[in-house]
C-alpha cells in the first residue's frame, strides 16, 4: 500500500506500474460512490439562522465530477476570451474563470427542476444545467445554432427545459423575476426553489429590497445568491456599500456567508438553503468569490486592482486546484489521470469552438421571428403592404 | 329627418356623470368577429335624439369637462343581455378568464381585500384566494418584475397598476424583460402577462396623476397594447389579452369606469389587433381611442347637424395599428382627423400619421390632422385642465377646415 502511495506521489517515477494498471484504476475511481465526508477549509457565518455543519457528505465520484466540470468551464471561459481577441465575439463578454465552483456546487445540490436565474455572467451556469458546449459557442458568436438562436448574445443564454431563466442584461432585474420564479412554484404547489443569483454590484439595487420584502411577507421558496467577487466592475465593494456584510443585508430575512471558491461548501450550502426555504421562506447567501478575468473582456481587469492580487488568490484559493488536491491527497486519481481529464476537456472544448465556427448565421428572415407568439391563428399586421384581415378562429 | 346608422358598438352621448344606456340590438356574438356585429341607433336630425340620448341641444355646444355618460330614460332595449357599468365589465371579463383558467392570478397594489381603488377586481379575493388576487406592496418594479417571471413559467398574471403612471417605475421591466424575452431567448418563453390600470387625464387628479402612458410604451417591441372605451369592448378586450400568449398593455380611462350598457350574456371576445367602426360615414374619418371617442362623438352630433358625414373608427389596438380598417375607411372619405388624448410630441397621433401617409398617401386629398393634448404636465385647476385635452367644438372646427 505504501509502494502505491509512493507511486501515486512521484511524477512519472514507477510510471509503467501506474499505467500497467490504468484501465483497473480508472474504473474503480469513477465508479466509486461511497460516501466520504469532507470539512470545509471555512466556516460558514450564520445571520437569523444556524449554520449548517461543515462536514460535507460527498463521494469520490462526485468530487471527480467536480474536477472534469470546472475543468470544462474554465477551458471554456479561456476559449471565450480568445475568440473575443480574435473578434469572433463581439459586444460584451462577461467572463466566470475563478467562479466555476459557485456553478458547479449549487448544481450539486439541487435538481433540474429547482430554477436558476441569473446576471449577465451566465456561461457556466448555463453548461452547469446541462448547456451544450457547441449551444454556448454558437450563441457567443451569433450563429443559427446557439442557445437563443444567435439572437440574445453573450448576455442572454437560457435554457428552459432545464430551467435556467437567464441571462440578463440589466443587473438587478433578474431579482424580481426570479421571485416571481419563486411565486410560480410556490402557486403549483412544487416542492421546488429558485436560486436568484446576483452580485455584489446588484446588491445596492432597490428592486433586491423590494422583492426580498415580497418574498418574505409570503414565504416564497426563493434562495438570494449575492456571488461576491468584490468587485463591480471597477468599484470595490469598501466604495460601493456602506455594509459589505451582503448576508446581513436582508435584514429579517436570514443569511449565510459561504466561501465561494469551495464547491463543497457551495454544494453544503445550497442544501441547506433549499431544505430551509421551503419550509421558512427566502434566505440570502453570499458567496465570497473572486474572479480573475476583469468585469468584461474590455476591462483588463488591472486598473483597480493589482496583479499580485490576482495570482495571490490563484495560489492560495483556486477551486479547480483544491478540487485537485483533494482528489489526490483522497487517493481517488492519479495525477497524471487528471492531466489526461483536462487533456479530453481541452479537446472537447476545442471541438466545440471548431463546431461553432462552421455553423451557420442566422438568416435575415430570423429578425422578426420570434417578436410575437402567433397564437390563435391571429396575424397582426402594422404598416403593411397586405390586405390581410385579421381573423380568429 | 331621422336616419337609421349602422354601427358597430357603442353610441353613447356624454356630457354629465350619468351611466346611459345606448340603445342597440345586440346580434347574437360568437366568438370571433364580434366587433362587426351589427346595431342599430335611431338617430334623429336634432340634437336631443342623436343616438338615443335624452339631451338637450345646448349641452353640445358648452364645454365637456367629463366624458362620462348621460343617463336617460330610454325605453326597452331589445334582445338579451345585461347592463352594467364598464368597470363592472372588466370584472366579469376577468372573473370568466379566472374561472376558466386555474393560470390566471391578479397582482397589483389594494386589488385583494381591498377589492381594487377602481373596483375591478371587487369580490375576487374572497373567491379565489390571497394567492390568485395578491395585494402587493407598493414596489411597481418588482411585482411588475414578478409577474414577469411568473409568466415565464406558464402563469398569467394580470397586473395592475393602481394608476398607470405608477408603472414608469415599472418601465425596465417592462421595456427589457416582458418586451424582449421573448425574442432573446429564441421563442424559448413566452410572457402571457396583462398589464392593465387607469391612465389618462381625469377630473384634477393633478399633473402627476393624469398621464397617458401610451406614447412612452409605444416603441417597445415585442409588446402590443389595446385601449377600451365601453362595457363591450372592456370586457371583450380584456378577455382577448388575457387569453393572448403575447404580453399585453390595457389602457383603461379613469372617467370612463362608470358608463353603462348592455352587453351580451354569451361569452364572446374581441380581436385585440382589430379597430371598432363607431360610426360610418363619407366625408371625413375621425380616428381616435379611450375618452376621446366620446368628444368625438359629440362633435359628430353637431357635424352631422351642419351637413357633415363623419366616420368615427375607434382604433383600439394602439399597438400594431389596424391599417386594414383605416386604410379601408381612408380609402373612402380620403381625409383623416386624428383625435387624441395623447402629448402632441411622440404620440399615439404622430405615429399614426406617419404610417397613414407613408401607406395611403396617394388617398389624401387633405393632409393628416392630428389633435392631441397641449404638451404640458396637466394642471390642477379645472378650467385649464379642461384645455389641456383636446375639447368637441375644437374637432368640430377641425372637420370643417379639413372639409373645405
Amino acid at each position: 500500500m505504501a509502494l502505491s502511495r509512493l507511486s501515486l506521489r512521484s511524477n512519472g517515477f514507477l510510471k509503467p506500474a501506474a499505467t500497467a494498471l490504468p484501465s483497473a484504476i480508472r474504473r474503480h475511481v469513477s465508479t466509486d460512490s461511497s460516501p466520504i465526508t469532507i470539512e470545509t477549509a471555512v466556516p460558514f457565518t450564520a445571520h437569523l439562522c444556524d449554520a449548517p455543519s461543515r462536514s460535507v457528505e460527498t463521494s469520490s465520484e462526485e468530487i471527480l465530477a467536480f474536477f472534469r466540470d470546472m475543468a470544462r468551464m474554465r477551458r471554456m471561459e479561456i476559449a471565450a476570451d480568445s475568440l473575443y481577441k480574435a473578434k469572433l465575439i463581439r459586444g460584451f463578454c462577461h467572463l466566470y474563470d475563478g467562479q466555476e465552483a459557485l456553478a458547479v456546487g449549487m448544481e450539486a445540490a439541487i435538481t433540474r427542476k429547482d430554477a436558476i436565474i441569473t446576471s449577465y455572467r451566465d456561461h457556466c451556469t448555463f453548461v452547469g444545467r446541462g448547456g451544450e458546449l457547441v449551444d454556448a459557442f454558437s450563441e457567443l458568436m451569433g450563429r443559427k445554432r446557439g442557445c437563443s438562436n444567435g439572437k440574445g448574445g453573450s448576455m442572454h443564454f437560457y435554457k428552459k427545459d432545464a430551467s435556467f431563466y437567464g441571462g440578463h442584461g440589466i443587473v438587478g432585474a433578474q431579482i424580481p423575476l426570479g421571485c416571481g420564479l419563486a411565486f410560480a412554484q410556490k402557486y403549483s404547489k412544487e416542492e421546488n426553489v429558485t436560486f436568484v443569483l446576483y452580485g455584489d454590484g446588484a446588491a445596492n439595487q432597490g428592486q433586491l429590497f423590494e422583492a426580498l420584502n415580497i418574498a418574505a411577507l409570503w414565504d416564497l421558496p426563493a434562495i438570494l445568491v449575492c456571488e461576491n467577487n468584490h468587485y463591480g466592475m471597477g468599484t470595490a465593494t469598501w466604495r460601493s456599500a456602506k455594509s459589505p456584510a451582503y448576508f446581513k443585508r436582508g435584514d429579517y430575512v436570514p443569511g449565510l456567508k459561504v466561501d465561494g471558491m469551495d464547491a463543497l461548501a457551495v454544494k453544503q450550502a445550497c442544501k441547506f438553503a433549499k431544505e430551509h426555504a421551503l419550509k421558512n421562506g427566502p434566505i440570502i447567501l453570499e458567496m465570497d468569490t473572486y474572479r480573475y478575468h476583469g468585469h468584461s473582456m474590455s476591462d483588463p481587469g488591472s486598473t483597480y486592482r493589482t496583479r499580485d492580487e490576482i495570482s495571490g488568490v490563484r495560489q492560495v484559493r483556486d477551486p479547480i486546484e483544491r478540487v485537485r488536491k483533494l482528489l489526490l491527497s483522497h487517493d481517488i486519481a492519479t495525477e497524471k489521470e487528471l492531466k489526461d481529464m483536462e487533456k479530453e476537456v481541452r479537446k472537447e472544448v476545442d471541438d466545440a469552438v471548431a463546431q461553432a465556427k462552421e455553423s451557420p448565421v442566422p438568416e435575415p428572415s430570423e429578425l422578426f421571428t420570434n417578436m410575437y407568439v402567433k397564437d390563435c391563428g391571429v396575424e397582426s399586421f402594422g404598416a403593411d403592404r397586405k390586405d390581410l384581415k385579421v381573423t380568429l378562429p | 329627418m331621422s336616419a337609421i346608422i349602422h354601427g358597430a358598438g357603442a353610441a353613447t352621448a356624454l356630457s354629465t356623470f350619468n351611466p346611459v344606456d345606448s340603445k342597440k340590438l345586440a346580434a347574437p356574438c360568437r366568438t370571433n368577429l364580434p366587433a362587426r356585429s351589427k346595431r342599430y341607433i335611431v338617430a334623429g336630425s336634432d340634437a336631443s335624439k342623436s343616438f338615443g340620448s335624452g339631451l338637450r341641444a345646448s349641452h353640445s355646444q358648452k364645454l365637456i369637462a367629463n366624458a362620462v355618460a348621460t343617463k336617460t330614460d330610454t325605453s326597452a332595449t331589445t334582445g338579451t343581455g345585461h347592463e352594467l357599468l364598464l368597470f363592472e365589465a372588466l370584472q366579469e371579463g376577468l372573473e370568466e378568464e379566472m374561472d376558466r383558467d386555474p393560470h390566471v392570478c391578479v397582482m397589483g397594489e389594494d386589488v385583494g381585500h381591498y377589492g381594487g381603488s377602481y373596483k375591478v377586481t371587487k369580490g375576487l379575493a374572497d373567491k379565489f384566494g390571497d394567492l390568485r388576487v395578491l395585494d402587493t406592496p407598493i414596489c411597481e418594479n418588482a411585482f411588475t418584475g414578478m409577474g414577469i417571471g411568473a409568466a415565464m413559467t406558464g402563469l398569467r398574471p394580470v397586473i395592475e397598476g393602481m394608476n398607470m403612471g405608477f408603472l414608469l417605475l415599472a418601465f425596465n421591466q417592462i421595456s427589457n424583460n416582458c418586451g424582449m424575452l421573448h425574442y432573446t431567448s429564441g421563442g424559448q418563453f413566452t410572457i402571457p402577462v396583462v398589464i392593465r390600470g387607469p391612465g389618462g387625464v381625469g377630473r384634477q387628479l393633478g399633473a402627476e396623476h393624469s398621464q397617458r402612458l401610451e406614447s412612452y410604451f409605444q416603441s417597445i417591441p415585442g409588446i402590443q397594447m389595446v385601449a377600451c372605451s365601453t362595457p363591450y369592448n372592456a370586457k371583450g378586450l380584456m378577455k382577448a389579452a388575457i387569453r393572448s400568449e403575447n404580453p399585453v398593455i390595457l389602457f383603461e380611462h379613469v372617467l370612463l369606469y362608470n358608463l353603462k350598457e348592455k352587453i351580451p350574456d354569451e361569452e364572446y371576445i374581441c380581436n385585440l389587433e382589430e379597430a371598432e367602426m363607431v360610426r360610418p360615414g363619407e366625408h371625413i374619418t375621425i380616428l381616435t381611442y379611450s375618452r376621446m371617442r366620446y368628444h368625438v362623438m359629440q362633435a359628430a352630433k353637431t357635424l352631422v347637424n351642419k351637413g357633415y358625414d363623419p366616420e368615427v373608427i375607434d382604433i383600439r389596438s394602439l399597438k400594431p395599428f389596424d391599417l386594414y380598417t383605416i386604410g379601408n375607411s381612408v380609402k373612402k372619405t380620403h381625409r383623416v382627423l386624428i383625435v387624441e388624448e395623447c402629448m402632441r410630441t411622440g404620440g399615439i397621433g404622430a405615429s399614426l400619421t406617419a404610417a397613414i401617409n407613408e401607406n395611403f398617401h396617394d388617398y389624401l386629398d387633405a393632409p393628416v390632422m392630428c389633435l392631441s393634448s397641449q404638451d404640458v404636465p396637466t394642471p390642477y385647476a379645472g378650467t385649464l385642465e379642461e384645455w389641456t385635452v383636446v375639447q368637441p367644438a375644437q374637432i368640430v372646427t377641425a372637420v370643417e377646415q379639413l372639409c373645405q
